[in-house]
């Protein structure tokens, strides 16, 4: 029998799960308001895309008092240590069923890959969808606020949708990379039980 | 205490010919039925109009034997003197020479076309625009039976006339005495009559202007119909001293004010949207969250710092069943038909498509407009200017920069049209037309004299040589307002090939991307999950190979 260890408490999966579903809600009406497909429709798209993002928005008010009242937000703080070892995993380890170089523990969840991946979602795609949004969301209000001096809507709707791009490209990868635990759907059902099989 | 009698038994009568009028309700205080009309003069009681008149100028002394300032207030209308002086480029307009795609020009054709001049008598140059009398109340005033009929000259019929001249069909005389002792305040008819018949017909010239109008359905019109505001133009077009505000040569294109409030001081157009709903009109119900709503009113009003009101809120014109023209081919005219005789061909809808005496016409019902930036400044081709031959010569231009403050996009109708130039002074030429003579074109199919007749009335130059060129000219829309649930969806300009296509100085989310952007964006998607795949997909390739102890493994575990 193996060990079980608790990695991801219920506000954390809640969160996640939550997170994932805008997510996907905000790309689906983001792509359709960009004029990618037709599927909601233009204005149902805005509407719906402007009420996930204030969702989101909420949520993750109260995501970040939860990193910080737990200390859980060290967990994305990067690290270069054996991130050689994780990309030669990815790269041969992982075909050859070689062992996975990282053990996860409940003080250090993510491998030093999923770290710097993470941290490149907050400090880099984060301020650009969120800033470029906010921007777009309060579009009426820029005459009021002199914006419109110095900004014009087109370059923040590129902003916007390079975040978007940025965003769809990580969740493809963040998806995939979910199955390559010791099994498919193992980290999948770690993330909904909390528990995860340790080797 | 003296004049408690006479009052008392005025008040009596009062009361007992309401009762008469409008039911006992109407004493008790209760508001009285609505009969549309609220004048406090019925003119059939006024001695003045009780005369057996002749003219039309007989009328009008009466009616300014007690309106004494009328015919001088109208004296300083576009509505007289069909002349004005174009605040923004200085270009001398008017209805006396600006040309048209139509039926191209007044001059030499007055006694026709001027019975749409609120006046008596206007068919050459000698007409006395000083003479009081002259002026045509009942134009604007009658309540109905008041026709000015094509070719004389702004008066109705005084007596039983053959029209037209060698028809065999009558006019029967208007009755003077009738329509007089029964005017009142304009209505849309009267407007209409006029303004609905521009190019010569019905709906022909404007697009969203026609006789639909005068009962229309709520779709059509939320303003004018009965079931909506039942507005007459008058109620939009508000004036002052007989000059009626608005204008298609000078628009009020962009109004960026709140709504104007009864006896505020401005200078403001008071026939703009804005005038009455103010430039941010969208609002959520109380209790309601702008952001929560799919049309946010918050992002609708934001709107109208690009856009007309029209642009939405007008989705098509020539909705109401009547047809506007939408080209005109002067150089088709005069083909005869089987008989030898000019003829008229319609089409399956009962509508003239092709007439010896005009041309070939095309017609557009539930049109949607073109659209372009407008700053409500317009210039005109003058029979004056110079024009290019290999066309299309533009009659009208509509400025605006796009994106600049002082302009929104607006919705048009743009006409085309095919008419007489000049081949060697290369100006645009007015055909004597509509006058039974020996030389106009309706009558005698001769372009040469009806060419020569026109241009010695304008003034132009004419060598002799002419041909036909292409032309174009812009009609605003700003009628036929729909309902709200009618106005113009998102979608409609929010995708790539809508109705903004195009349409440069604003960018606009679902039309507008830069392709290199979407192109490495794709691609990095792309990339990415083909990578997943692949790497996926090596993954169960090697593991197949490790299965058998994999399976031993697994099965310890479980």
């Amino acid at each position: 029998m193996s060990e079980r260890i608790y990695l991801y408490k219920r506000f954390e999966r809640f969160w996640h799960w939550s997170q994932a579903l805008l997510i996907i809600i905000m790309m689906l009406t983001g792509f359709e308001i960009h004029g990618s497909y037709a599927l909601l429709g233009f204005a149902k798209a805005v509407q719906v895309h402007t009420l996930a993002a204030w969702t989101l928005l909420t949520l993750w008010a109260f995501t970040i008092v939860w990193q910080f009242t737990t200390g859980e937000w060290r967990q994305y703080l990067p690290t270069l240590k054996k991130v050689d070892a994780m990309v030669k995993y990815y790269v041969l380890g992982i075909f050859t069923d070689a062992p996975h170089p990282f053990k996860k523990t409940p003080v250090a969840k993510h491998n030093p890959l999923q770290r710097l991946a993470y941290l490149a979602f907050l400090s880099l795609m984060s301020p650009l969808i969120w800033g470029s949004g906010l921007l777009y969301l309060f579009y009426p209000q820029w005459p009021a606020w002199g914006v419109n001096q110095w900004l014009s809507l087109e370059w923040v709707a590129l902003a916007h949708t390079v975040g978007g791009f940025m965003i769809l490209t990580f969740f493809v990868a963040h998806v995939y990379m979910t199955t390559t635990g010791h099994t498919p759907f193992a980290h999948i059902k770690a993330m909904i039980t909390g528990w995860e099989d340790a080797h | 205490m003296k004049s408690g009698l006479p009052a008392l038994l005025i008040s009596l009568a009062l009361a007992l010919s309401l009762t008469g009028n409008a039911g006992a309700s109407a004493v008790h205080g209760s508001p009285p039925k609505k009969t549309g009309k609220s004048s406090t003069a019925d003119h059939s009681k006024f001695k003045e109009l009780q005369q057996d008149f002749k003219s039309g100028q007989e009328v009008t002394r009466a009616c300014l034997s007690c309106h004494t300032e009328a015919a001088r207030q109208i004296m300083q209308t576009r509505h007289w003197t069909w002349e004005y002086t174009n605040p923004d480029t200085g270009q001398k307009l008017g209805k006396k020479t600006m040309l048209n795609g139509f039926c191209i020009g007044d001059k030499s054709n007055e006694a026709f076309c001027n019975s749409c001049h609120i006046g008596y008598g206007w068919e050459n140059d000698k007409f006395d625009f000083a003479n009081e009398e002259n002026v045509d109340c009942l134009a604007c005033h009658n309540q109905g039976k008041y026709t000015k009929p094509g070719g004389l000259a702004g008066h109705p019929a005084y007596v039983r006339t053959e029209y037209p001249p060698g028809s065999g069909t009558f006019l029967e005389p208007v009755d003077l005495a009738q329509v007089a002792a029964h005017v009142g305040a304009t209505r849309k008819d009267n407007c209409g009559a006029c303004h609905y018949n521009g190019g010569g017909g019905d709906g022909v010239k404007h697009g969203d202007l026609d006789s639909s109008l005068n009962q229309p359905s709520r779709q059509l019109d939320v303003h004018m119909s009965a079931d909506g505001g039942n507005f007459s133009c008058s109620t939009c077009h508000q004036t002052d001293a007989h000059q009626v505000s608005g204008s298609r040569i000078t628009p009020t294109a962009a109004d960026p004010h709140g709504p104007l409030l009864r006896g505020q001081a401005s200078d403001r157009n008071p026939a703009t949207c804005q005038a009455c709903h103010g430039d941010a009109p969208h609002q959520a119900p109380a209790g309601s969250i702008n952001a929560a709503r799919e049309k946010n009113p918050e992002l609708l009003n934001t709107h109208a710092r690009t856009l007309a009101c029209q642009t939405c809120h007008v989705p098509a014109f020539a909705r109401g069943g009547v047809p506007t023209k939408m080209t005109w081919d002067w150089s088709q005219a005069g083909r005869m038909g089987p008989n030898g005789k000019p003829q008229k061909i319609k089409d399956e809808h009962g509508h003239i498509t092709y007439d010896s005496r005009k041309g070939q016409f095309g017609l557009g019902e539930n049109v949607v407009p073109e659209y372009l930036w407008f700053n409500g400044k317009v210039s005109y081709t003058l029979q004056t200017d110079k024009i290019n031959p290999d066309g299309p010569v533009a009659i009208n231009t509509f400025h605006g920069t796009p994106g600049a403050a002082d302009a929104r996009i607006w919705p048009v109708k743009r006409f085309r049209g095919r008419q007489p130039y000049d081949t060697e002074n290369l100006n645009l030429l007015v055909p004597h037309s509509a006058i039974p003579d020996d030389t106009a074109y309706w009558y005698n199919f001769d372009w040469d004299k009806a060419l020569k007749v026109g241009a010695a009335a304008t003034g132009a130059p004419f060598s002799g040589k002419y041909g036909f060129v292409d032309t174009e000219m812009l009609w605003p829309i700003t009628h036929m307002v729909a309902p709200k649930e009618d106005a113009v969806d998102c979608i409609e300009c929010h995708k790539q090939g809508g109705r903004l296509e195009g349409i440069p100085g604003v960018y606009i989310p679902g039309r507008d991307r830069h392709p290199w952007l979407d192109n490495v964006g794709w691609a990095l998607v792309g990339l990415t999950t083909l990578g997943s795949l692949g790497h996926g997909l090596v993954r169960i390739l090697t593991r197949r190979r490790q299965d058998t102890h994999d399976d031993d493994t697994h099965g310890a575990q479980s």
